[in-house]
């Protein structure tokens, strides 16, 4: 089975060197190093086999990584089983503890207006744009654990992530991290809810994906206001650096 | 880069009456480190970005990947013992890493296998802490102003680089060793390793730029041995 779909990105032995794996502009990942983005588990752990069957089926945007939700849930869980082999770490370290999710709260303004504050503090926009667009001062610089240029994620633009599409994916997202990128771990710096806050004011940036936050947050003057003025300016400013 | 210097420069040895080590008999591995050729300049790094750290400064510090001190002293070089010493277990005092001023003060971090590893963040800033590891687990936190100390460990040696997404300019070396027996060269270049007992030892030199070198030594009881090590610079 990998050795029909999979081998040609990400290589005979699961390292990355797949015939194809050079032209790809983000490197297909490397399954030897073990170092995975999408996990429900902290920052430097393995994730869970359900966090990679997760991957295998959503598949990743803005890469070449497709989504293999042709194949069948055991034939996915069987290919999860099979990138294990690849690395001795699946046989010393165990995966990690997933993070605590709680319940989300209601969608309030309150939520949204403290969200942004903390999108503020915590400086997201360094890398992120003040806008979301991915277009912060610090974006030009970043480059994966592979060398590789990486652009932070541009909000404005998107309504998927690699990691998910709902609120509970997006929780997990800046709480672990994305390793083997500069997209760090918030979890020892963000309280559980305040990150529901921040999770609400991160919907509003995506202006081009409706949500319950982006409509409540368009039905105060602030809020349409600041939505409509990034719809208007098309053009990431700051790095000139293509999506 | 790996390569070997039988490099052995005045071999001195001192009477046993001016040891002052905790092991009773224990010697000592002692000497500089130097390099040769053209190093690259240090250059002034240019903080405009970060104002709340660009001002702590009356000029701009220099990159630290190669710091040279007089007579072609190379600083920051982890001088161990690699072969001959047993593990030890960690001390029980943590090791720090302070990030001040968008800069890794030390540059370059020894400490043990399972030792603790403290991270503080004095500046009114936010870092994002990226140890680049390859043989133990790469993680990446980021770590905001007025954040307690961080409280980390590795569990395996290896040089690890270790980076602020951030702050491009932010670099720094994590040496995580097996025994205590290491040492950092100064501006001098010179490094100590006391309280060796008598035995064959290997003895490595690593620069963050330019590799490792390594050296056999043999100590008799209460010994101090001489071993330098050269690195030829590249100017770039
Ligand atoms: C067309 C090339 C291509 C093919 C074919 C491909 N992949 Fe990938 N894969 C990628 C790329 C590129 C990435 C990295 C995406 C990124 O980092 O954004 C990736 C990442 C992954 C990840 C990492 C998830 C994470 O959280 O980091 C897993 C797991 C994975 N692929 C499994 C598979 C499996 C299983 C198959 C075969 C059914 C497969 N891939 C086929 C290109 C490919
Ligand atoms: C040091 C730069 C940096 C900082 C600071 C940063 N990010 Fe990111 N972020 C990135 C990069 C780079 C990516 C893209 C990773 C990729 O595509 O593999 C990313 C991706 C994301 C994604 C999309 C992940 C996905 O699955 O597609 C979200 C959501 C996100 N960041 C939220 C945040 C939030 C919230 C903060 C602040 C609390 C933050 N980021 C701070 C660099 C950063």
């Amino acid at each position: 089975m990998y050795y029909r779909f999979c081998w040609g990105c990400h290589g005979f032995r699961g390292d990355g060197n797949g015939e194809n794996g050079p032209y790809l502009n983000i490197l297909p990942r490397n399954f030897v190093a073990a170092t995975f983005k999408c996990r429900s588990t902290p920052t430097g752990t393995l994730p869970t086999d359900e966090d990679l069957f997760d991957s295998v089926g959503r598949g990743f945007t803005n890469s070449n990584m497709p989504a293999w939700i042709s194949l069948t849930k055991q034939q996915r869980a069987d290919m999860v089983a099979f990138i294990k082999t690849f690395s001795p770490r699946w046989k010393t370290d165990k995966s990690g503890d997933p993070i605590n999710v709680p319940a989300e709260p209601a969608v309030t303004l309150d939520s949204i207006k403290h969200g942004k504050e903390l999108f503020t503090k915590l400086e997201c926009w360094k890398c992120h744009g003040q806008e979301g667009r991915g277009d912060g001062p610090s974006a030009s610089t970043l480059t994966d654990s592979n060398d590789q240029p990486i652009r932070p994620y541009n909000f404005a633009a998107g309504s998927r992530f690699k990691c998910g599409t709902t609120n509970h994916d997006l929780y997990k997202i800046f709480m672990t991290g994305l390793d083997g990128t500069p997209m760090p771990s918030f979890a020892d710096v963000i309280k559980p809810e305040d990150a529901w806050d921040l999770v609400h004011y991160l919907r509003t940036l995506q202006v081009t994906h409706k949500s319950p936050e982006l409509a409540l947050w368009m039905t105060t003057k602030e809020g349409a206001e600041i939505v409509k003025a990034q719809k208007i300016v098309g053009t990431p400013t700051g790095a000139d650096i293509e999506q | 880069m790996r390569t070997k210097q039988a490099f052995m420069a005045g071999v001195a040895i001192l009477a046993a009456a001016t040891m002052t080590s905790a092991v009773p008999g224990g010697g000592t591995v002692s000497g500089r480190v130097t390099y040769e050729g053209t190093p690259a300049k240090q250059k002034p790094i240019d903080m405009s970005k970060e104002p709340s750290c660009a001002k702590q400064y009356a000029t701009p510090p220099p990159t630290e990947t190669v710091v040279t001190g007089p007579n072609n002293a190379l600083e920051n070089v982890v001088v161990y013992i690699s072969a001959g010493a047993p593990d030890e277990p960690p001390p029980s005092q943590a090791a720090v890493l302070a990030q001040k001023g968008c800069r890794y003060l030390p540059h370059v971090l020894a400490f043990q296998v399972n030792q603790e590893l403290k991270i503080t963040n004095e500046d009114q800033t936010s870092h994002n802490i990226h140890p680049l590891a390859k043989i133990n687990r790469e993680w990446n936190k980021s770590q905001p102003p007025g954040t307690p100390p961080f409280s980390e460990k590795y569990d395996k040696m290896e040089f690890i680089p270790v980076k602020c997404n951030v702050h491009p300019w932010m670099h720094g070396t994590f040496a995580v060793l097996k025994n205590s027996h290491y040492s950092i060269s100064g501006n001098d270049g010179g490094f100590t390793l006391p309280n060796l007992p008598p035995g064959k030892y290997t003895v490595t030199a690593f620069h963050e730029s330019y590799g490792d070198q390594t050296q056999e030594v043999s100590i008799a009881d209460s010994e101090t041995k001489n071993v330098n090590f050269v690195f030829k610079a590249k100017p770039y």
